[in-house]
């Protein structure tokens, strides 16, 4: 049982260097380190095209921190890039909230009849991929009348051959857009946020694909792009938003921003446009005349699992 | 001083567009706000050849009856609005045949016919004045164009059952069907999303 002896340094032998003079000293001359950047630039780089990214893109600033002219390019490239995937021109802008407004969404539930039109009018506005994944911002639920809003009791995939069915009440699920949002908080590099006018949204080229914040959402209200989405040209939406529904590449998540890129703009989402009982109703919180507002003064107001306190922007309501 | 007068003009502009605006009124049916365009849809199409009805009415005897109708089949045989209490002429005009009249005789063109739905559904016609019941298409901050109670209600029929997009004098709307939606294709299962 003897004790791992100690090296011991011996008289004539030299002293061991500090750390900061091996770093400055000989032994890593300039030309080697140079040698060792350019090597490592140069992997980095090769990493980079294998998995379809652009080297722009991987050194691209947080959307937050883009000066107007560095906003300008990243929306050029887009557009460039769009042309080389699907060949048609697209106007890709970034829209900022207006001062003065707040969104809110209203849903009748007592109007829905589950046609799921909103669904389908949602994938073609928002560039969604439509196969292979198929990714739906909408899910509209069948509910038994005799048990109320009750997730145990609820079926995605009902089918029939006219809505509404008899003991059937519809409850479709989006993106609550959240005041408290889980999904933003659990986000490990930021690419999630909340703006100003409410509307949650991702950068998708800053998202990474953990699906933190898919785990994180109670409503299921963010899908993943598994494979490179499928979208055909003649499909695609040519009037995007950098933080809405400009085509996704694979491995990023996506999800419901009221349109962002109609909202932004004044339109109503087409969500809302679709509607064929007119169940959805959308406008400015901030605004005491807005149809939402007139809404929540009047009628019979909740939202989605408010125990969670996600506190959503997000109303579902009795008009009856 | 400055600032401070610069406040007050603000202000006193402010509160002087407030007065020579003030909450607007549509020339239609729904209330508009200050800052929106209210634009009302087409009415869907009368069945083909039977508007003016004063074209074959006008010939006819003028009988108040209440009785089965020889003629109108299309609505007399869908007719399910309190049927059992009320019939055409509780609506329809029997002086002028080419408009409606309300329960105090005052007579309403057809299309203003929301005023008559008002009449019994007052808390549909308030909510659908301030857009909560029905539907609006166009701006959420401006122009909007809002549909009439006739657009997904038949009056002779009214339970809501189904719509289909129709052309009005080249312009698109809205007519109730009878038939019920057919809702679209049910989303994929996970298990079927590899197929």
């Amino acid at each position: 049982m003897t004790s791992p002896r100690l090296p011991l340094l011996r008289s004539g032998e030299p002293s061991p260097r500090h750390p900061e003079e091996a770093v400055a000293g000989e032994a890593l001359s300039p030309g080697r380190r140079a040698f060792l950047r350019t090597a490592a630039a140069g992997a980095a780089m090769a990493a980079l095209s294998s998995c379809g990214t652009g080297v722009e893109e991987f050194f691209q600033k947080h959307f937050k921190e883009l000066k107007p002219d560095e906003l300008a390019r990243v929306l050029a490239r887009i557009e460039r890039r769009n042309r080389e995937r699907f060949g048609r021109d697209t106007k890709v802008g970034a829209e900022g909230p207006r001062a003065g407004v707040f969104f809110g969404y209203g849903l009748d539930i007592s109007r829905c009849v589950g046609c799921r039109r909103c669904v389908y009018a949602c994938v073609r506005e928002n560039n969604q991929s439509r196969r292979h994944p198929q990714i739906h911002w909408i899910q509209v639920l069948e509910m038994e009348k005799e048990h109320g809003v009750d997730l145990s009791h609820a079926d995605l995939y009902y089918e029939a051959d006219a809505v509404p069915r008899p003991g059937k009440f519809y409850f479709p699920v989006q993106c609550q857009q959240c005041r408290n949002p889980p999904c933003v908080r659990t986000c490990p590099t930021g690419a999630t946020w909340k703006e100003p006018d409410g509307i949650v949204v991702i950068d998708y080229n800053w998202c990474i694909g953990c699906r933190c914040c898919m785990s994180a959402c109670p409503y299921g209200a963010r899908h993943f792009n598994w494979a490179n989405p499928t979208l055909a040209a003649e499909e695609l939406n040519p009037d995007e938003h950098y933080l809405g529904n400009r085509p996704r590449p694979k491995g990023v998540v996506e999800k419901c921003t009221f349109c962002i890129q109609r909202t932004r703009r004044g339109r109503y989402p087409a969500c809302v446009e679709v509607c064929p009982v007119g169940a959805r109703k959308f406008g400015n919180l901030l605004d005491p005349e807005s149809e939402i507002r007139r809404v929540m003064e009047t009628k019979r107001v909740f939202v989605f699992k408010e125990e969670l306190a996600t506190q959503p922007q997000f109303y579902y309501f009795y008009a009856t | 001083m400055g600032p401070r007068i610069g406040w007050f003009l603000l202000l006193a502009a402010g509160a002087g567009s407030f007065i020579a605006v003030g909450p607007a009124v549509a020339a239609g049916g729904a209330a508009a706000t200050a800052s929106e365009t209210l634009v009302e849809a087409e009415a869907p199409p009368f069945s083909e050849g039977i508007f003016p009805c004063s074209s074959c009415h006008g010939d006819l005897p003028k009988n108040g009856e209440r009785r089965e109708l020889a003629f109108h089949d299309e609505q007399q045989s869908i007719f399910s609005h309190d049927a059992e209490h009320r019939w055409c002429l509780d609506c329809h005009d029997l002086e002028n045949r080419d408009v409606l009249h309300l329960t105090s005789g005052a007579k309403v063109k057809f299309s203003e016919s929301y005023l008559l739905c008002g009449q019994c559904h007052g808390d549909k016609l308030r909510d659908w004045r301030l857009g909560i019941h029905g539907k609006r298409v166009g701006r959420w901050d401006g122009a909007k164009t809002y549909f009439l109670c006739v657009n997904c209600h038949n009056p002779h029929a009214p339970r809501f059952k189904g719509v289909a997009e129709v052309v009005v004098d080249g312009k698109p709307t809205v007519a109730p069907t009878q038939e019920f939606l057919k809702p679209e294709p049910r989303p994929r299962r996970p298990e079927e999303q590899r197929q």
